[in-house]
């Protein structure tokens, strides 16, 4: 065989798979595309659930206790007769702290294993990449952390805050209580500090406080000593922290090392709970503010019950959070969508999810059947030297989520 | 080159086609092709790294750079179909306050995507490689330099939010050149689609291997100085092959983007860079197969173990770093061909052994051969 | 005047942290043509030494003291132990002991994850580190002032070592022709083993300054690793004295442009300059000059 002649063989060989694989599956859908029929098995005594969370990689950090505590509700539902007198069975996957990995995944729990809702997800970027599986295959997905907000997708239940129960509280709260009149911002660079610090720009701006800098640096940058030069050199009323992980410790500490206190110069953090204070030292927070939705230190009976139910699962050294709290809460309101629908199906479920309420450890919330997220009570808090946070403020009752910020005259966009 | 090698490659290739287009479709369910079709992708750009780094010598650890822009193209065309003539994607609205900068605007055009897709990678490669080829940077220097740009590239990315999509990359995309991307059926079409390109790249690296300049590059990698002496200009021969790789990757970037749905700066970055490169040192990075078989290899590897195991796939990538880099230069392939030889001589076969392939090996100072390569 | 000097001291600080981890890079990049991308890891080593250290000492201000010499120790002989296991086998394949060092940097950070947990640990800064002291008119925290004295007194006694002692002749001869320094007697097995050693250790003080600047967390040397290879790049391979100067260049460098842009700003064009400053010079600042065609 001469070289000519393979060559040719070969190049023929190419071509004819190329248009076989065209060829072979033209089949044009164009706009009629059905979603995949639903597999969910529920003739059985139990009924599958998926969490989906990353165990590894840079989230592993946050994601791993909200795994726990969605266990955790899980195991308290099941002792409890189950759902629908079903059983949950829980079918776990890593998210590996990759979109596309959370993508996959997702698609993953919907397809083969043929969930009836899947719980998890952290950062925006997961949720994002998650959003078109979950329309696509017309499936449920509950989202547990707080976030930028502009987003209200038929197939997700968001039971973290959206901005207008966590970042506009925090402000008025500076305005109101703290008297401040200038401000400066510091976060990572993504998409979350960005949302935020262009709603804080607005805010600003109708109220008059004046935005003495706004600083991103990259997701888990460790250099801050320009960052903090800016801050000091700013002199505002206040600083307003988005930074996300591990940058925060860098931060705080280069903060204390040029002299800088929660008395001269406030920090409101948003991404900083009860899990993260001991891994960024207690001794550069102590006296610092922080705004969530729920507190360790709250003291209600259901509180009470979910801070020790959760220590005995975890150890006495465990702590409770926002995000953990919030994942709680979403397992129990979803089971209480299903019973009022009295049906495991996405269209039934999100039919009956408006009004349903949950006596969650933050106090009593209420699916929005609009927008798909919850009214919650607004905290600012403070962080104490045990490394808890007490609530120093809180807004007047739960607050009704907008997430596109539609009663907000002031904001219009970017 | 003899007949005999001809024909086993023409018929490793078909049976390769055998088993991506006929045997993997009938057996697999939508969401293992989908897996697959992914693999399929990063085999694409695993196929280029074989070329650039195991024929070439040039350790390519910033494929990502090019993954990337033949993945971004392709995103911003989708994205901008979907919005519709005239309009902007749904992230610029939310976060840019609905401005488009102006350079987005040609990725409306199907032609132009395309075009920019082969051309970009050409174009940047080009310029990069020229000027490092032509100073005679090499080795590790290459490797470092690489890597620098890849992660000066995703930390762009990432910056960039309102043209962009920032950290979240850019994803949500309904339709892909008119075909639905929620309808199984487009889905497998465009598992074909990459299984169709994977096969053609690896024919077209057949081509490559035998013709006068793939020895021409293989003599480069082993012996620069005198090929530059035989009056050839190793530069030149180098930048072919590190353009090829280029496109390669980026093609494979473009073609994951509607098969995952997402391509967020993390699909670039140092950590997805050298990830592509471990398939290739798995399989073999100077066979023709190797690479491509040892990139879907490790991308099975890495989802299966990370649904049994969470976390246990740190410990197999950096293990498979260490074992097969260390003891096995040449990879499966070379594993594979020793016992193929070692059969050979017991059997006593009529005709010389077949030629073996030297394992790349990527000196960057002439000196003594180290035993690995003289048993390999 | 007052951002100038802030700039100035904020980057030298942050030059000092690259030059930590670069003096080893350079050593063992120089002397054996070995790209040892788990350097990094070896730098977490000596983060996770500091944490250790501290919860047993309980004082802040000893536990510094202590880990110093302890972080060196366990860097040193992390790093004999990959020279003995897998180095020394592919002495002449340098792109693959990239390679190679990079899937055992993925394997050190794992065991991290495993045995100190994901999330990041604190390590608690000696309360004569907090404040600062006012340099020109700026206030430079004292964190960074040691860091910075810290790096300086590791180059000056690796200087000492080299300049002064048997060793260092050895090293020297080692690095400028193997063939050579073999043929009048020195053995460069020992020689490279030591030098792996001290490279190494000094990556392991690396991260136990580093607990004063930020947390203590699995990725804490990948997070530096692509930089201080550039920083090696840039000065030239083997040499000390271009390591010094790139170090504290790109520090500055960084400073200035990230407080007339931004973060992220910064980083990219600082490693858009490094390429286009090696099209220019391509063997670095210092070059070894060499008669090999290679």
């Amino acid at each position: 065989m001469n070289s000519r002649t393979t060559r040719t063989i070969t190049a023929a060989f190419s071509v004819a798979a190329l248009a076989g694989a065209l060829a072979g599956c033209g089949a044009k859908a164009g706009e009629s595309a059905d979603a995949a029929e639903s597999c969910v098995e529920t003739d059985g005594d139990t009924v599958k659930i998926g969490f989906l969370n990353s165990l590894s990689g840079t989230m592993a950090i946050s994601e791993t206790t909200v795994f726990k505590s969605l266990s955790m509700a899980a195991e308290e539902i099941n002792a409890d007769g189950g759902v629908l007198g079903k059983q949950l069975e829980i079918v776990s996957e890593d998210g590996q702290s990759e979109p596309t990995v959370f993508a996959e995944k997702a698609t993953k729990l919907i397809d083969q294993d043929c969930v009836a809702a899947v719980f998890g997800g952290w950062t925006s970027s997961s949720r994002k990449a998650m959003l078109p599986v979950f329309e696509g295959k017309d499936a449920l997905l509950f989202y547990p952390v707080q976030y930028e907000g502009l987003e209200a997708s038929e197939n997700i239940f968001y039971t973290g805050a959206t901005t207008n129960q966590q970042i506009i509280p925090a402000l008025d709260y500076l305005k109101d209580e703290k008297g401040i009149e200038s401000i400066f911002l510091v976060g990572s660079d993504y998409v979350f500090p960005r949302t935020a610090n262009a709603i804080i720009q607005a805010y600003a701006e109708e109220h008059g406080i004046e935005v003495l800098g706004e600083e991103y640096q990259p997701l888990g940058s460790t250099s801050f000593g320009t960052v903090v030069d800016k801050v000091k050199a700013a002199g505002a009323d206040a600083v307003f922290n988005t930074l996300n992980g591990d940058s925060n410790v860098a931060f705080f500490k280069e903060y204390k090392g040029k002299g800088l206190t929660a008395e001269s110069m406030p920090v409101v953090s948003v991404s900083i709970a009860e899990e993260e204070v001991p891994g960024v030292g207690v001794d550069n927070l102590v006296g610092q503010y922080t705004a969530w939705n729920y507190y360790q230190t709250l003291e209600t009976p259901v509180n009470e019950e979910f801070v020790a139910a959760f220590k005995e699962a975890n150890g006495a050294k465990a702590v409770t959070s926002d995000p953990m709290e919030a994942a709680y809460t979403s397992l129990h309101l979803w089971k209480g969508m299903v019973e009022k629908a009295d049906s495991f199906d996405v269209d039934d479920v999100v039919a009956a999810a408006d009004g349903v309420t949950f006596e969650a450890p933050e106090g009593t919330v209420t699916v929005n059947g609009e927008n798909h997220h919850i009214a919650k009570t607004a905290l600012i808090g403070q962080i104490r030297e045990d490394g808890l946070i007490e609530t120093v403020w809180s807004s007047d009752g739960p607050i009704e989520p907008d997430p596109f910020l539609e009663g907000y005259a002031w904001w219009e966009g970017e | 080159m003899s007949r005999r090698t001809t024909l086993l490659t023409a018929l490793g290739w078909l049976a390769l086609a055998a088993a991506l287009l006929g045997l993997a479709p009938a057996l697999l369910s939508d969401f293992r092709l989908g897996l697959l079709a992914k693999y399929c992708c990063y085999a694409i750009a695993a196929v280029g790294i074989g070329l650039a780094w195991g024929r070439g010598g040039m350790l390519v650890l910033g494929q990502g750079l090019y993954f990337g822009l033949g993945g971004y193209a392709m995103a911003m065309h989708l994205k901008l179909t979907d919005a519709g003539p005239g309009q902007v994607p749904d992230f610029m609205v939310l976060y840019a306050g609905g401005e488009m900068p102006v350079w987005w605007e040609p990725f409306r055009s199907p032609v132009v995507t395309l075009l920019a897709i082969l051309l970009l990678p050409v174009l940047v490669a080009t310029v990069l490689g020229a000027a490092i080829f032509k100073r005679r940077v090499k080795g590790a220097y290459f490797a470092i330099l690489s890597q620098a740009l890849t992660a000066a590239f995703a930390i762009l990315l990432i910056g960039q939010v309102k043209t962009t999509g920032g950290f979240n990359g850019l994803n949500n995309f309904q339709s892909f050149f008119g075909y639905s991307l929620y309808d199984p059926v487009n889905k497998r079409m465009l598992y074909f689609l990459a299984a169709g390109v994977l096969l053609a790249s690896v024919a077209l690296m057949a081509q490559l291997h035998r013709s006068r300049f793939g020895e021409l590059l293989v003599a480069t990698r082993d012996a620069e100085e005198r090929v530059r002496f035989l009056g050839h200009d190793p530069a030149n021969v180098k930048l072919v092959a590190y353009v090829l790789a280029a496109v390669l990757a980026s093609v494979g970037g473009a073609l994951f983007v509607p098969v995952v749905g997402i391509i967020s700066p993390e699909d670039v970055g140092v950590g997805a860079s050298i990830a592509l490169v471990a398939g290739v040192a798995l399989g073999g990075r100077a066979s023709l197969f190797g690479p491509a078989l040892g990139a879907l290899l490790v991308g099975y590897a890495e989802t299966s173990l990370s649904e049994s195991f969470p976390g246990s796939w740190s410990y197999f990538q950096g293990g498979l770093f260490v074992v097969v880099v260390l003891l096995l230069p040449g990879g499966l392939a070379q594993a594979l061909s020793a016992l193929a030889s070692v059969r050979h001589r017991v059997g006593g076969p009529p005709g010389g052994r077949r030629r073996r392939e030297r394992p790349a090996s990527d000196r960057t100072r002439p000196g003594p051969t180290t035993p690995q390569e003289v048993t390999a | 005047m007052e951002v100038f000097v802030s700039q100035v001291f904020t980057g030298l600080s942050a030059g000092a942290v690259l030059l930590l981890i670069a003096v080893g890079l350079t050593l063992t990049f120089g002397q054996m043509g070995v790209i040892n991308m788990a350097h990094g890891e070896f730098l977490m080593a000596g983060a996770y030494t500091a944490y250790v250290v501290n919860l047993v000492v309980g004082d802040a201000g000893l536990g510094l003291l202590v880990a110093l010499p302890v972080g060196f120790l366990v860097g040193g002989l992390l790093g004999v132990v990959l020279e003995a296991s897998v180095i020394r086998w592919m002495y002449h394949r340098p792109l693959d002991t990239l390679l190679v060092t990079y899937g055992v940097g993925l394997v050190l950070q794992q065991v991290a994850r495993d045995v100190f947990g994901a999330p990041a640990k604190d390590v608690p800064s000696p309360s004569w580190l907090s404040g600062s002291v006012p340099v020109l008119g700026y206030d430079f925290p004292m964190a960074r002032l040691f860091l910075l004295l810290l790096s300086v007194a590791c180059l000056l006694a690796v200087l000492a070592l080299l300049r002064r002692t048997a060793l260092g002749r050895q090293v020297r001869a080692t690095v400028e022709n193997r063939d050579l320094a073999e043929t009048v007697g020195i053995s460069t097995r020992r020689t490279d083993r030591i030098t792996f050693f001290l490279g190494s250790g000094l990556a392991g003080i690396a991260g136990v300054a580093l607990t004063l600047l930020g947390s203590t967390g699995p990725t804490i040397g990948a997070s530096y690793i692509v930089e201080a290879f550039l920083v090696v790049v840039v000065g030239g391979i083997g040499q000390l004295k271009g390591t010094v100067i790139a170090a504290f260049s790109i520090g500055v460098l960084q400073a200035f442009l990230e407080y007339a842009t931004s973060g992220s700003i910064a980083k990219v064009v600082v490693f858009l300059a490094i390429v286009v400053f090696l099209q220019v010079r391509p063997q670095g600042i210092f070059a070894v000059r060499t008669r090999s065609l290679a």
